[in-house]
């Protein structure tokens, strides 16, 4: 059948995405601010779907924010990139799975440059041997992480244990997705559904039962920026940009926040306990915050896994009031714990961000 | 015989797949996230280099606006020309970096603050970012719960399956030496151990003019002069 209107409006916007055996390249900033996520993105993965995913200890950083910082000239990222190649070919794999958008955001752009720049690929292959003797293959297929939750969200659906619905009332939850800038702002065709119109995380949250919400800010930069944020003097910036949105996505009441980039889930999460600091304001209800999360995250918590395990307790932000929502078998009383159950001290409270259960009600059936 | 930084643009592949004919629409600007914090017009970037006036690029090269973008590439998604302001900043910027007309601007001298911090941790570590090094004092807005982590960083990785900076995969593992050195190597071979050393050069001849003390210290008077001044004239309002 000759595809036409919509179908074919999308056609190129369709992507391949690698179902098993993949090589997996991990996140500076995740590794650091939600190391659980990249834990979780294999448990589904490995132990829920029975996928094969390899990985190397010895990968690096792909020297992404210092490229974006332009202190890393591109000759050198297109190394280092090409070096991980070279550790997934060697590893026997061709599907390149990448936990981060500027990662993955950079490597596509490289592939790019390759094609339009031959002589470019043909440097880098010279420069990657001359420093380190390696040699490499492209990947057959590259996907950034959440392409994949994506591509295995009816797997993921099957084997539910809860869905995005307010168990109360009976309505979807109302989420706000946001998409990194680097998954499809630079090259639309590389990303599911495009740049204006990603679907990305839209699809996972439908198959999971919520509803997405659209505010005027959506396709707004969190705020990163790259020296926006790293350097002091400009981290006014990033705040600001996060907060535009914040003030934007507010009046629609979402529910919570899904992220597919290391630094949104990041900026998304601490700024708003900034603003709380700074202006008394708060976004969500009685007076928490909007939860934010990575699509792993959201994922492994409707498939049950224990939120403590898959790292919500480094939120900020807490997730806590989406949980008491969806009706989630949690114990509060667990956050706190190390991996032998030894009671951890509690984290200082914000001055007026509440967190944990605080100004929660608690179903009956969770109080015992 | 003077440098010709257009010529010396073109050189950049960023930049002749971010350039390829700009009609002055402005879409870019109206789509920009620095646009609307900054004083800053990704549209003027454009039209400026397409000119191809010598004395106009070099005052981009030497002063503070190609350093106001974020680099999140928005304009990319929505010229009508397909052309990438983002990208031409990338070359701007590597050029000014190369010239050192980088620490011409407040905004420029910020790079030896970056080559510093992502850029000493890329090879010491192995990561871009790295939590140990990111203090409370330097980011107060990481929040209580950030400083609660670093108090039980290995029960909590336990928790989360896996051992923090043991040698398996693993969330902040410890990069294998080998891997420090192939990286380091790539660097000695691609020029970007000769960048950050002309960095510090460049900045110490700045430091040297500006009068401010300079050594490797993070905290020496030049740094910390880049790291926290802000003049006030950069942005709106």
């Amino acid at each position: 059948m000759k595809p036409e209107g919509k179908k074919l409006l999308w056609q190129e916007y369709q992507k391949e995405i690698a179902t098993d055996n993949f090589f997996y390249v991990r996140s500076c900033v995740r590794q650091n601010f939600f190391p659980a996520a990249e834990q979780t993105f294999l448990r589904i993965l490995r132990d829920t779907l029975g996928k094969n995913v390899k990985e190397n200890p010895a990968h690096t950083t792909c020297t992404g924010i210092g490229y974006h910082c332009d202190i890393v000239p591109f000759s050198t990222t297109m190394a280092v990139v090409a070096r991980q190649f070279s550790l997934m070919s060697e590893a026997g794999c061709e599907n390149l799975a990448v936990s981060c958008i500027t990662s993955f955001g950079l490597y596509t752009e490289i592939l790019e440059t390759w094609k339009h720049f031959p002589e470019t690929e043909k440097q880098t292959r010279e420069n990657l041997f001359k420093a380190t003797g390696r040699e490499f293959k492209i990947p057959g297929n590259l996907a950034h992480a959440s392409d994949i939750i994506y591509k295995l969200r009816y797997e993921i659906a099957a084997k539910a244990k809860y869905s995005l619905v307010n168990g109360a009332t009976g309505d979807p939850l109302r989420v706000v997705e946001h998409i990194g800038c680097h998954y499809s702002k630079m090259f639309p065709h590389k990303g599911v559904g495009g740049a204006e119109y990603p679907y990305v995380l839209t699809g996972l949250v439908e198959a999971l039962g919520g509803k997405i919400i659209d505010y005027p800010e959506r396709r707004h930069c969190c705020g990163f920026g790259f020296r926006q944020y790293i350097v002091r003097a400009n981290r006014g910036y990033s705040l600001s940009c996060s907060k535009k949105k914040f003030d934007s996505m507010e009046p629609y009441k979402p529910d919570l926040i899904i992220t597919n980039c290391p630094g949104c889930p990041y900026f998304l999460d601490r700024w708003q306990y900034v603003v709380s600091e700074m202006e008394g304001k708060t976004y969500g209800e009685n007076g928490h915050g909007i939860p934010v999360f990575t699509y792993e995250e959201l994922a492994g918590l409707v498939l049950g896994y224990d939120p403590w395990d898959i790292g919500l307790q480094t939120h900020q932000v807490s997730a806590e009031p989406m949980m008491v929502k969806m009706g989630i078998d949690f114990d509060p009383s667990k956050k706190y714990l190390g991996r032998n159950g030894k009671q951890m001290e509690r984290p200082a409270k914000p001055d007026n961000l509440k967190i944990d259960m605080d100004s929660l009600c608690m179903p009956v059936e969770m109080k015992g | 015989m003077p440098v010709d930084y257009y010529q010396e643009l073109t050189s950049d592949v960023r930049f002749t797949e971010g350039l390829t004919g700009c009609l002055n629409c402005g879409t870019c600007t109206a789509i920009c996230p620095a646009a609307e914090f900054y004083n800053y017009d990704p549209r003027i970037i454009a039209e400026t280099v397409q000119s191809r006036d010598n004395d106009r690029i070099y005052e981009l090269l030497a002063g503070d606006t190609i350093w106001y973008c974020g680099e999140c590439m928005s304009c990319k998604t929505r010229c009508p020309r397909n052309n990438a302001p983002g990208l031409i900043i990338m070359a701007l910027r590597a050029l000014s970096m190369r010239t050192g007309l980088f620490t011409e601007s407040e905004k420029g001298r910020q790079q030896l603050m970056v080559k510093r911090s992502i850029g000493e941790w890329i090879l010491k570590y192995g990561y871009c970012l790295y939590r140990e090094e990111m203090t409370m004092e330097d980011h107060p807005e990481q929040g209580p719960t950030w400083e609660w982590q670093n108090k039980h960083l290995e029960p909590l990785f336990e928790r989360f399956g896996v051992k923090y900076r043991g040698d398996q995969p693993g969330p902040l593992r410890k990069i294998p030496e080998e891997a420090l050195g192939e990286l380091r190597r790539i660097f000695e071979v691609t020029g970007a151990t000769e960048l950050y050393e002309f960095i510090e050069e460049q900045s110490a001849r700045k430091a040297a003019e500006m009068g401010l003390d300079f050594d490797k210290r993070l905290n020496c008077g030049y740094m910390h002069e880049i790291y926290n001044h802000d003049s006030g004239i950069h942005t709106r309002d």
